[in-house]
């Protein structure tokens, strides 16, 4: 039970940054077809920086919450910054004890920020 | 078979030393038999004594350890066709799972046997591995895939009246399931294997799920392939049992070649053996199926009326509990009496996977996710399920501590508040 901490069923019940971009620069999705979780990441980038971001998809709490609070990290960073972002420290975002099945739920989101940025890079 | 042991749930428990194990401190509840089932005492003896006192290989040693592990191996082998009633023991060959077995007749007897503007059916109720190997086939040979569907206002039960209409001239096989793993429905395979033949096509039965909650007759059903696994019905892994009627085994080629499948070698050739060895290349499993003979003589004896009995009990329980917590959804017939002892359903709001940690906090084991059914699952329009799977030592204060896990999935992730 301490997996479901405060902070995980917050972000599942209200995510922060659900929904779609009007006009986003570059967009990811993927799944773990292991246990059901899908995420779909939009983002905005002006001047090198993300200035939105939206993210959509259905999953266990640990890869929605995961997505929640990663978005919050997002806004104001730039590509290298993001793609700097290591695994350590979503688990520390998360800051919950994760079993090994799990570790690919919580990962899901960086995977699919990582895989926007990489679409983003190659587009220009 | 004379049941010989009362049923009792609790008293079996005991047979089955891992159910004594603490998880997170609190008794094991083990409801994913589905998956694999828990071995009894006797299959765990039987395969220690045989590693102790009969190792050889077999088939090939004049020494005494060489002849007891053959007897006792084809000793197996003469068990298992007693016990889904086949016609003799050559009708048996053992493979390394369920999966192979599919494959084998995929590759074996339909390679031969499908040519391009043939058709093949399949459930919508199957387990990706009756499914893939048939959707390969029919990549490969040109041939089209036909899917029996689920009746639109009743998805747990197959729609027999879109069954005519799919069977032609062309159609040349028919997979499907003895019971189904995410539903717990049992098809009426009687209906279905007669409607084909009337073709011309061939059956295949994926009994892995049936053979240890029904059992099977495969000479009443006149099934042409019956696929099943011993870990599913309290034998150890790594053993796969395909029962094909003799006249078309003899007619298939071998699917995997090498020492043991063959009679005389030259250089450059060589001639098959007789079946069942015509399809076991190589040395098998022997250990373990030589103790998977205990786990038949278990199922025996406890009696198939009162396993199948056993299981609707349990499914009734569970239902009726379920049916407590609010907005919960279960899957499954309405019908108990074409449903095993299978339970899916969903919480509201809450992920399956979520569920299943909550519960294995309290020692309680389910399976969630798809179960190798995607495209069932794609049916039910939900991406996964929680699943709880009974056998013969599941009794309903097993069902009584998943539904404590789930008030407690409840509260955590404080559902409909």
């Amino acid at each position: 039970m301490d997996l479901y901490a405060e902070n995980i069923l917050d972000h599942y019940k209200n995510p922060h940054h659900k929904g779609k971009l009007i006009n986003p620069t570059t967009a990811a999705e993927d799944s773990n077809p292991l246990c059901g979780d899908e995420l779909k990441i939009e983002l905005a980038i002006q001047d090198n920086k993300v200035t939105q971001v939206a993210f959509n998809g259905k999953g266990c709490a640990i890869s929605q919450a995961s997505a929640s609070m990663l978005t919050d990290e997002l806004i104001g960073k730039t590509p290298e910054e993001i793609a700097a972002i290591s695994n350590e420290t979503i688990y520390e975002m998360l800051g919950v004890p994760l079993t090994p099945a799990r570790v690919k739920c919580a990962l899901l989101s960086l995977v699919v920020v990582k895989k926007a940025l990489l679409f983003n890079k190659f587009s220009q | 078979m004379q049941q010989i042991k009362p049923f009792s749930a609790k008293e079996f428990k005991k047979d089955f030393p891992i159910l004594e194990r603490k998880i997170n401190g609190h008794d094991l509840v083990y409801l994913d038999n589905a998956s694999t089932t828990q071995k009894p005492r006797q299959v765990l003896e039987a395969l220690e004594k045989y590693y102790r006192t009969m190792n050889a290989n077999i088939h090939r040693g004049v020494h005494t350890l060489s002849e007891e592990a053959s007897e006792a191996y084809e000793n197996t082998r003469q068990l298992v066709a007693d016990f889904i009633h086949a016609k003799e023991a050559a009708e048996i060959i053992f493979t390394r799972n369920a999966t192979e077995a599919f494959n084998l007749v995929a590759y074996s007897w339909g390679e031969m046997n499908i040519h391009e503007g043939d058709n093949i059916i399949v459930s919508a109720l199957e387990h990706h591995s009756n499914l893939i190997p048939w959707q390969q086939l029919c990549k490969r040979k040109k041939a089209e895939l036909r899917i029996l569907p689920m009746q639109s206002n009743n998805p747990a039960e197959l729609d027999l009246g879109a069954y005519p209409a799919l069977l032609d001239q062309r159609t040349k096989l028919v997979a499907i399931s003895q019971m189904s793993n995410v539903l717990g429905t049992l098809p009426p395979l009687k209906t279905v294997i007669t409607a084909a033949h009337a073709v011309g096509a061939r059956v295949m039965v994926d009994g892995a799920q049936g053979v240890a909650h029904v059992g099977a007759n495969v000479q009443d059903l006149d099934c042409d392939f019956f696929a099943f696994s011993s870990h599913k019905m309290l034998g150890p892994t790594g053993i796969g049992i395909l029962y094909g009627k003799r006249e078309l085994l003899e007619n298939m080629p071998p699917f995997l070649f090498g020492g043991d499948m063959v009679k005389t070698v030259s250089a450059q050739a060589a001639n098959w053996n007789d079946v069942p060895w015509k399809f076991e290349a190589g040395t098998p499993n022997i250990a373990d199926t030589i103790a998977f003979a205990e786990a038949i003589k278990y199922i025996e004896r406890v009696g198939f009326d009162a396993i199948l009995q056993h299981d609707q009990a349990l499914v009734a329980y569970a239902r009726r509990r379920l049916a407590q917590l609010p907005g919960l959804t279960v899957y499954g017939p309405t019908d108990l009496t074409h449903t095993g002892g299978v339970v899916s359903f969903n919480v509201p709001e809450v992920h399956p996977h979520d569920v299943g940690s909550i519960l294995n906090d309290s020692g309680v084991a389910i399976r969630t996710g798809h179960h190798c059914a995607q495209p069932l699952m794609n049916i039910l329009q939900v991406p996964a399920t929680a699943r709880m799977s009974f056998y013969l030592y599941n009794d309903e204060s097993d069902i009584d501590a998943a539904i404590k896990g789930l008030e407690k999935v409840y509260e955590i992730f404080k559902v409909g508040k």
